[in-house]
């Protein structure tokens, strides 16, 4: 059973090269726009993973952070954030929130699943 | 190409990104306080920022930081909007319009650089330079024994940390032990469940650096305490001997050098005493063992490098020493099963202490049959050499993987297959030169033989770059002979499949090279014999990849023991999924059908008892065994799952041979035999 990670970004082109890259090595992915989209996108369901970003209309992503460590299903599931340079403020706002790790913006998919693999197994 | 695809995907993302930023920036000159507004821009820049640096666009990326960073402050109430401003960041638009088309245009002269240096004049001057690239990896320094100290804060879980895959990462960058320390864990009324209470001690003899260690704790820094520290060199002279066991304690501030010192006036091993007096607690003088004991066998077996020798043994030895474990592996299972029905403590004892001593002979000795595949595929450099010749294709064969161990066997029932597939993918892969040219590509064609270990097998592909399987073409073929009908479509898939279907030969003229008439489907189940499994995937125009996955060892595996009526069988345990529960209700619902819906995917299954022939009741609830086979989920009804087991496999001897299903027999404890089931023919016979 391929484990399922939730990807959260308003840029269609980034959303696409985390699930191209995912699905081809056997996860699942749920996409998402903003964060209200991936709240009501994984009402009820299993996720394993999170990879959001953090610049997002209507919800960002450290609200969503908050959001999902708030719910029992989600309180210990790895959540990595897609930050841009290293801001190192937005990177300790995000790990207060509750964030496992980080990957810095711009990535390459073989970094994307270094992470993910690290923090997934 | 992947790359070209997300790319374009961000031109497209990036056109109506523009669009909308344009729209919001007209709006923002009416209202220039609207921090909506402010912020939808600061997010369009963002995106076009960072996905264009994803996706190669670095010139783009360049030129939107200053705006971005521009928009940022204005977001902070730091700097306020203003009627140049909205006016060049629209003449940006079409700059970056123009950055998109044209990702070589760089914003070094004309109208992009004067925007560029508005917007850098707007942050007064402040424009904060690109950090510099990270310093240089250390470089690859010897081997270095590490003690890493790691203390988790309590509320590590909760930022979705998983300490386990921590440790395994650490494990893997060289010989490692790990000792828990568990002193802090409270009693059962006070613990919560979601605090973490332990931690560890890790010794770590790697050659990869300190830095390589920190990195694996590079998300969790802020929430745990590590100490890393060097404890032992080894590059010739010895250096630093830990030999001491105080000496690593009093080191690790576990206890001050005056206690211990008091403390070792009186007689007795240090250890103990320590303990016995309070003054540390038992794990820490563990880890402060195991630290002198790792240390210890590193030295060893670095000497034992240096003066390594090797015996040769006749193959037929090691073989019979094969056996003897196995049925070594048998008795103690006898043993254990016995000692647990009696149930004395000493009996118990000792049976353990057999269990242990048992599997780390039978490791050991497994260990000594596994060879290198290397052997095996540096005798392809001739095949492909004379192959090129004939044939007049040019070859280059890239193996990889060459130090991957094997069992001896398996190795050797390796040989013919590996030998027809490397004669099909150059027979009927590679292109000619000619071919290949004005298909763009090199005229040389590679074939690449790797192998490495994955899990507990090891996958072996052989790959081509050459024209790749034609569904087309197999269709053609397939209704020639009759394989398919004449109105069945082929997916790439279904195509690869067929390949492997009995009678199946693609090549146009019989060569000397292949079509022997020695088709894939021997082949198959020339590797099914060795319980491994065969796929091909391809792409026309770009080339097919064959893997093959074969067990470690073919000797003993890891079964699935599971009983009908009085009647053990065991499945291999690589094949089995899940087991799931058969019940009269399942049954009703199928219709007299044999399959079950599981979340939502309907699985046929086979009922054991019918396959067998076996007559006893039925009870009420089944088991279900959900299996793999080709890609494909089956069942296979049992009465009950009894758990996994050791598997020795024992062949059953001429007379069974035109026994079906059945693929060799084990011994179980109580000297009852189980007979191995054999899926995949199971499968293939009911299909």
């Amino acid at each position: 059973m391929g484990k399922i990670i939730l990807s959260v970004d308003d840029s269609a082109s980034i959303r696409q090269m985390v699930k191209f890259t995912l699905t081809k090595e056997g996860y699942e992915v749920i996409e998402a726009s903003d964060g209200v989209d991936a709240l009501a996108k994984i009402t009820g369901k299993k996720v394993d993973m999170v990879v959001t970003d953090l610049n997002m209309p209507n919800m960002d992503g450290i609200t969503l952070i908050k959001e999902l460590r708030k719910q029992a299903a989600y309180k210990f599931i790895p959540i990595i954030m897609l930050t841009t340079e290293s801001q190192d403020s937005k990177k300790l706002e995000g790990k207060a929130a509750g964030a496992t790790g980080w990957i810095v913006k711009p990535f390459k998919p073989e970094q994307l699943l270094g992470v993910v693999k690290k923090v997934l197994g | 190409m992947s790359a070209d695809i997300h790319k374009q995907a961000f031109v497209t993302e990036a056109g109506e990104l523009l669009e909308e930023l344009e729209q919001s920036l007209m709006e923002l000159e009416n209202t220039p306080d609207d921090s909506d507004l402010v912020a939808k821009v600061f997010r369009a820049m963002h995106t076009i920022k960072g996905s264009g640096s994803m996706f190669g666009f670095d010139n783009l990326a360049a030129f939107v930081h200053g705006i971005e960073t521009a928009y940022d402050l204005v977001r902070e109430g730091k700097l306020a909007v203003t009627q140049e401003m909205i006016e060049n960041s629209l003449k940006s638009c079409d700059v970056i319009k123009e950055m998109v088309a044209d990702e070589t245009i760089d914003s070094s002269g004309g109208v992009a650089a004067a925007l560029k240096n508005f917007f850098a004049a707007l942050q007064g001057g402040g424009a904060s330079a690109a950090k510099p690239a990270e310093k240089a990896r250390e470089r690859k320094s010897s081997l270095t024994t590490f003690r890493v100290q790691f203390k988790p804060h309590e509320d590590i879980f909760t930022r979705g940390v998983n300490v386990q895959l921590l440790l395994n990462e650490i494990a893997e960058l060289g010989e490692c032990k790990v000792i828990a320390h568990p002193e802090n864990v409270p009693y059962l009324d006070e613990l919560e469940s979601e605090k973490c209470y332990v931690n560890w001690d890790i010794i770590l003899t790697t050659d990869k650096g300190e830095n390589a260690i920190r990195d694996v704790f590079i998300f969790v820094e802020d929430d745990c305490d590590i100490t890393i520290t060097p404890v032992a060199f080894y590059d010739g002279e010895s250096a630093d001997d830990h030999e001491r066991i105080g000496e690593i304690l009093v080191e690790k501030g576990d206890i001050s050098r005056i206690e211990l010192e008091a403390i070792l006036s009186e007689k007795k091993r240090l250890g103990e005493i320590l303990v016995e007096k309070g003054a540390v607690a038992p794990s820490a003088i563990d880890a402060a063992l195991e630290e002198q004991k790792h240390i210890r066998e590193i030295k060893a077996k670095k000497s034992e490098a240096e003066g390594m020798t090797s015996i040769r043994v006749q193959s037929d030895k090691l073989d019979f020493l094969v056996d003897l474990v196995g049925e070594l592996v048998t008795v103690q299972a006898r043993l254990s099963q016995t000692a647990a029905r009696k149930n004395e403590p000493e009996l118990l004892k000792i049976a353990e202490d057999v269990e242990r001593l048992v599997w780390d002979l039978r490791d050991n000795t497994m260990s000594i049959r596994m060879l290198p595949i290397g052997s095996t595929f540096s005798k392809f450099n001739r095949l492909v050499r004379d192959l090129s010749h004939t044939l007049g294709k040019k070859i280059d064969l890239v193996t990889e993987g060459a130090e991957t161990e094997l069992d001896k066997t398996v190795i050797e029932k390796l040989n013919d297959p590996l030998v027809h597939l490397i004669r099909n993918s150059i027979d009927h892969g590679l292109e000619m030169p000619e071919e290949r040219k004005s298909a763009g590509k090199k005229e040389t064609g590679t074939i690449t033989l790797s192998a490495r270990h994955s899990g507990d097998s090891v996958l072996i592909q052989i790959t081509d770059d050459g024209r790749g399987i034609d569904p087309e073409k197999v269709r053609r073929k397939a209704i020639e002979k009759g394989l398919i009908a004449e109105t069945v479509e082929l997916t790439a898939k279904e195509a690869c499949e067929l390949i492997l279907a009995p009678g199946f030969s693609t090549a146009e003229a019989v060569s000397n090279i292949s079509g022997r008439g020695v088709g894939m489907d021997v082949v198959k189940r020339n590797i099914e014999a060795l319980k491994g499994t065969l796929d091909i995937t391809s792409e026309k125009g770009k080339g097919t990849v064959i893997s093959l996955k074969l067990p470690l060892t073919l000797a003993i595996i890891d079964g699935l023991l599971i009983k009908v009526s009085d009647q053990f069988f065991i499945i291999p345990l690589a094949v089995v999924e899940e087991c799931i529960e058969l019940t009269p209700k399942d049954i009703a619902n199928s219709h007299g059908r044999s399959i079950i819906q599981v979340r939502g995917d309907i699985v046929p299954y086979i009922k054991l008892r019918e396959l067998f022939g076996i007559r006893s009741e039925v009870p009420e609830i089944q088991q279900i065994v959900v299996t793999e086979i080709d890609g494909r989920r089956v069942g296979f009804v049992t009465d009950s799952v009894i758990g996994d087991h050791q598997t020795v496999i024992k062949s059953l001897g001429k007379i069974f041979k035109e026994v079906h299903g059945v693929s060799g027999a084990s011994i179980l404890g109580d000297g009852s035999v189980a007979l191995i089931i054999d899926a995949v023919k199971i499968y293939h016979g009911i299909e």
